[in-house]
């Protein structure tokens, strides 16, 4: 008998008009969408959930200060066995899924969902702006660092003169991460974009310009996790979790110890792969939270993908693009198909589709494992995910 | 006219540097036991136990560590700021700290460029610590 976790079910929201929510939805029944996609698809239902993990910026203040409460509530899961709120900003879903693991594998639960949803576009909620001064955000928001810009910015400005990178090594990533979107018919933009237009793009925060930065839309996501055994009757391919890891260093970027370097990542997939019995070198494709294109460049040397300093060569070419030698962000990404303000929960789903396989034009050839790591915050928190098309 | 931009929510841990500020002076916190100093204050010192803080006057100088210019404001009061600089800043006690350098020549801004401070009193209230091109 093996409570090894898997993923069985995935489902995103559908948007409209680049990234906009569908007439009559709003942010419980789009997760509840979501939720019924990706339990029907794996042959579970509702009654089957005895783990909810959720995080979201919606319904605050008022009840959205605890969501799973709310969501076990509104979905009628019935004295749920693990419940998770944890909200360490946009990775918080990966590190869902690595606690998850946990409670399942131990066996406190069996069948975890995890949720997100979001309506900001619609709610046209986002500005550069706006967040209290309080605590240690007394300094820059009173400097009017536009946020959350200005501090991926400062971390890009000292990969620079740390490293040699470039304005036209973010630029690949945008270019390869938009051809991805371009296979990809959900994306909000799919059409092809030059390393030039990236790089003549409207400054917003020097160095990145707005193709630097994430789309802004509304969307959601699920995912359902169960162990190996119960998959077995189930209607999807699972696909296994091997490892997991996670960390935080900071909330204000001026705190960030080493801003060149992701310390967070390094860490949070060295207990990843550690604990999957894998290497950086095993990863055929790897899904990576694509707030701002630094924050790609910063995390594939974090993962050990590269080395440090040498992201700028790994993106070179347009190396990670459809039919380049490294997968990466194979569903157009937070750059290019969906960032609804907290976008790691579309790591996990992209990844778990690739795996499966049978994507057509979009599927990365012979993926067996993949690397999902988001990162939280301003480059504050992180999480690491190692999934498999196979058991170890 | 009244200050439209972000004041800050001043608390205990806070109010030595802003007070300070108003008199002209850039206080920092320093550990009595490593002699580390450090922002932003607080009541213990980051990473190191049994810590005891004290809090000090900066000289003021340092070297930007990193920064961006802000193409677009950070809400409608910034507007009319733009393009304006905000830097992290080391200063030479060693404690790292975040505000704008005030500049009329944003592209002379670089990594390592020497700065001090200057004290701007944006109200009978609050008085920002900020930096210049030294």
């Amino acid at each position: 008998m093996s409570r090894q976790p898997v993923i069985v079910g995935v489902a995103d929201a559908p948007t409209e008009n680049r990234g906009r929510a569908l007439p009559g939805t709003h942010v419980l029944n789009m997760q509840r969408h979501c939720a019924n996609e990706a339990l029907a698809e794996a042959g579970l239902a509702m009654t089957d959930v005895d783990g909810l993990a959720v995080a979201g910026m919606w319904g605050t203040p008022g009840p959205g200060a605890m969501q799973p409460n709310l969501l076990a509530e509104y979905l009628g899961i019935r004295m749920p066995k693990y419940l998770d709120g944890t909200n360490v900003g946009g990775s918080a879903f990966v590190l869902h899924a690595g606690h998850a693991y946990e409670m399942i594998k131990s066996g406190v639960c069996d069948t975890v969902l995890i949720l997100y949803g979001s309506m900001q576009k619609s709610q046209s909620g986002r500005s550069l702006g706006g967040r209290p001064a309080l605590f240690s955000n007394q300094f820059d928001m009173v400097a009017g660092l536009p946020a959350p810009a200005g501090s991926y910015a400062m971390a890009a400005q000292r990969h620079f003169h740390d490293y040699g990178s470039s304005k036209e090594t973010l630029a690949e990533i945008a270019v390869s991460t938009r051809a991805w979107a371009g296979l990809n018919p959900a994306a909000a933009f799919q059409d092809p974009l030059s390393i030039d237009e990236v790089m003549a793009a409207a400054p917003i925060v020097d160095p990145l310009g707005r193709l630097d930065c994430c789309l802004v839309t509304d969307g959601g996501g699920a995912v359902v996790m169960t162990t190996e055994e119960r998959a077995r009757d189930l209607k999807t391919k699972p696909v296994y979790m091997l490892g997991h890891g996670e960390s935080a260093s900071h909330t204000n970027i001026n705190y960030m110890p080493d801003m060149s370097r992701l310390e967070i990542a390094e860490r949070s997939s060295e207990a990843a792969y550690a604990m999957a019995g894998r290497k950086a070198a095993d990863m055929n494709m790897a899904m990576i939270y694509d707030s701002f294109t630094i924050t790609v460049l910063l995390t594939l040397e974090a993962l050990g993908l590269c080395k440090r300093g040498e992201g700028k060569e790994f993106v070179k070419g347009q190396r990670t693009a459809p039919g380049g030698e490294f997968p990466l962000n194979t569903n157009g990404g937070g750059l290019s198909y969906c960032h609804p303000g907290m976008y790691g929960i579309f790591l996990l789903i992209e990844a778990t589709r690739q795996l499966r396989g049978g994507l057509g034009a979009r599927q990365a050839p012979d993926v067996k494992t993949a690397v999902c790591h988001g990162t939280g915050g301003v480059l504050s928190s992180g999480a690491t995910v190692v999934l498999s098309s196979e058991m170890n | 006219m009244a200050y439209e931009k972000p004041v800050p929510a001043i608390d205990p841990d806070s109010a030595p540097y802003w007070e300070g500020a108003k008199d002209g002076k850039l206080m920092i916190q320093r550990c009595k036991k490593t002699g580390q100093a450090f922002l932003y204050s607080r009541q213990l010192v980051p990473g190191v136990d049994d810590s005891q803080v004290e809090w000090i006057e900066a000289s003021g100088k340092g070297e930007v560590y990193s920064f961006t210019v802000a193409r677009r404001p950070a809400g409608a009061a910034f507007q009319g700021d733009c393009p304006y600089v905000v830097a992290s800043v080391t200063l030479d006690e060693g404690a790292r700290i975040i505000s704008n350098i005030v500049t009329d020549d944003v592209a002379a801004v670089k990594i390592g460029m020497r700065v001090e401070t200057i004290f701007d009193a944006v109200s009978d209230d609050l008085t920002i610590p900020k930096f210049r091109p030294a």
